[in-house]
């Protein structure tokens, strides 16, 4: 192919592309007041976030640009780290897919439920998440002292001789914290799946009853599941950042910092050095390898959800 | 085979039905805590918020912490309460209007039409919501600053228009609720985009729109908005109710009047949305 011609060709190219964007110009017209708010409020901070990652920065001077220094020193010389990223690997590999199957299931249950209590059931299972700070209660239920629910019972019932420092010592912390976080995880993801299952058409369910399904479960399988793909995609990426994102009860529960580091997740990581140690450089390091795990965790997902019914 | 009996759904067992009753049952105890912890603690006299053993009902109800917490808010602030409850609200009710408005219609095309940049600009926005918000609040500031944005709502309101989880939740259901032979049929009659977007898309997604609204309203209601509002007039109410309740031990009482005071209006909106998803029953489903 010739020089002129390969030219030609872009042009071409060029052309059909310009005429594609002339006519959809109604579309860009109905994206456009997101796309600037979006770019301007979320995209540009990702982008100079990244860019602090490759800096040393400590908020009063002007960055400075140091490469890779920051993400070598994470990985080869932040003890710390190796322990927040164990336990929010953890945290996540639990409270993940078992919140998120959890928060289908219950969704699934509630919408067999009749019309008039499921208004009210689907506000008992999302409590947790619209009382906001309430989960601070549990701190009160696990509080070492003899008040605290759990040991005030588990003493009056003769199971346990002396209250247990259960916030404070490493062996009950990781514990109570995937507790705490499975009990919040009906949020997001359980809301839409529930809003979801009220937009799957009647007709199809009446059409498989003719077509032989016999029990729920084969409804759930071949019906309910095939038509709530895009809500468990939905699901999925809110199940995924929630509990990667794992940092206020660790901090609220467990303190901050953590007996021996011993409830250290990646975000209270970068919290740390972050607002205590004034160094956003670092912080965005680990933002950004956070996001990282994320992202490939969320690609591994929709490949399998893609699969889901055929 | 059976007849489908009206009021019963066909494929459902007895023995199913009871099981799933006494497994929501059973859970449902352990995820109704909080509110049920909240809705006590707040009727609690003093005496009783620090019993041992502790108990979780209230015996002797009383209202002495509401009094409490609205004597504190009127002593301590140097504005009045119902100002920080009217910045509350204002800024709740323009945020989540505006957001469901623009993240509709940002969805609608998305997910019904592919244009060059479409899939690009769509995937940006659930990366987007992967990216942890500790580290963007010194960027978002200085594009705030930049704007001349701080200390006014703009601040609050307008980056919550673009939040990225409602255009996702959006884009999700339109792609999978609305036939693409309606749009069409739709044009063949000769609609404008405009009135496909109002006339049929919004209704056919009210589930979607009503689940929106219950996050927003909770994203906005919560945020004490501390980070970009310094006049005191300007602040939110999670602020002022931070402010009674950090006052230690001798405010458990109107601390824990404050927690569910905070919690009453997106409990109102709860229940009116959900109950409007759950009538608005797929019994209407458009047929391909």
């Amino acid at each position: 192919m010739s020089y002129a011609n390969w030219k030609a060709g872009k042009k071409r190219q060029a052309h059909f592309l310009w005429k594609d964007i002339k006519d959809h110009r109604t579309c860009y017209a109905f994206l456009a007041p997101y796309a600037i708010i979006f770019t301007l409020f979320y995209i540009a901070p990702v982008i100079v976030s990244i860019y602090y990652s490759f800096t040393y920065f400590n908020v009063l001077q002007p960055p400075r640009f140091i490469l890779f220094q920051n993400y070598i020193n994470l990985i080869l010389a932040d003890d710390i780290f190796l322990t927040a990223v164990k336990n929010t690997f953890l945290i996540a590999a639990i409270t993940g897919p078992v919140g998120y199957i959890m928060a289908f299931i219950f969704a699934w249950l509630i919408h067999e439920l009749p019309r008039g209590i499921r208004a009210i059931a689907v506000l008992v299972f999302y409590a947790p998440t619209i009382s906001g700070q309430v989960y601070l209660i549990w701190s009160f239920i696990f509080s070492g002292d003899a008040y605290g629910y759990a040991n005030a019972y588990l003493v009056e019932w003769g199971i346990m001789d002396n209250p247990v420092l259960w916030l404070t010592n490493p062996q009950y912390m990781m514990g109570i914290v995937i507790v705490v976080q499975l009990w919040l995880s009906l949020g997001a993801g359980f809301l839409s799946f529930i809003a979801g299952l009220n937009t799957i058409p009647a007709d199809q369910y009446e059409a498989g009853y003719v077509d032989g399904i016999r029990n729920r479960w084969q409804e759930l399988w071949y019906i309910t599941l095939p038509n709530m793909k895009s809500m468990l995609m939905f699901g999925a990426v809110m199940a995924i950042t929630q509990s990667f994102n794992t940092a206020d009860v660790t901090m609220n529960l467990c303190g901050f910092p953590s007996t021996d580091y011993a409830a250290r997740t990646i975000v209270t990581h970068l919290i740390d050095y972050g607002s205590y140690r004034f160094e956003m450089g670092y912080a965005s390091a680990i933002a950004t390898v956070l996001f990282l795990a994320m992202y490939l965790c969320n690609k591994f997902i929709q490949k399998a959800l893609s699969r889901l019914g055929t | 085979m059976k007849k489908i009996k009206a009021g019963r759904q066909p494929n459902r067992s007895r023995a199913g039905d009871v099981g799933v009753a006494i497994v929501l049952i059973i859970f449902g105890c352990f995820f109704a805590f909080p509110l049920v912890y909240a809705i006590n603690a707040a009727f609690k006299p003093l005496d009783e918020l620090f019993i041992y053993p502790p108990k979780l009902f209230v015996r002797n109800p009383t209202t002495d912490n509401f009094s409490d917490l609205f004597l504190l808010l009127n002593k301590t602030g140097v504005v009045t309460f119902t100002r920080y409850m009217f910045n509350s609200i204002f800024v709740t009710a323009v945020g989540t209007a505006g957001h469901i408005l623009i993240a509709s219609m940002a969805a609608y095309v998305l997910s019904k039409y592919r244009f060059p940049g479409s899939r690009l600009f769509f995937s940006a926005v659930t990366v987007a919501l992967m990216f942890t918000g500790y580290v963007l609040s010194i960027p978002n500031y200085l594009i705030m600053a930049k704007l001349g944005w701080t200390d006014t709502y703009l601040a609050l309101i307008i980056p919550a228009f673009a939040s990225p989880m409602g255009l996702f939740l959006m884009k999700q259901f339109m792609e999978s609720s609305i036939p693409d032979v309606l749009i069409e049929a739709a044009k063949i009659d000769g609609a404008k985009e405009s009135r496909i977007f109002w006339t049929i898309v919004m209704p056919l997604v009210k589930p979607a729109i009503l689940t929106l609204m219950i996050f927003s309203i909770q994203a906005l209601w919560n945020n004490a908005g501390t980070t970009f509002l310094y006049r005191d007039e300007l602040k939110m109410l999670p602020f002022a109710l931070q402010t009674v309740a950090a006052g230690g031990v001798a405010r458990t009482g109107a601390g824990s009047a404050a927690t569910l005071f905070m919690m009453i209006i997106p409990l109102v909106c709860f229940i009116l949305a959900q109950s409007n998803i759950v009538e608005t029953m797929a019994s209407s489903g458009i047929k391909e």
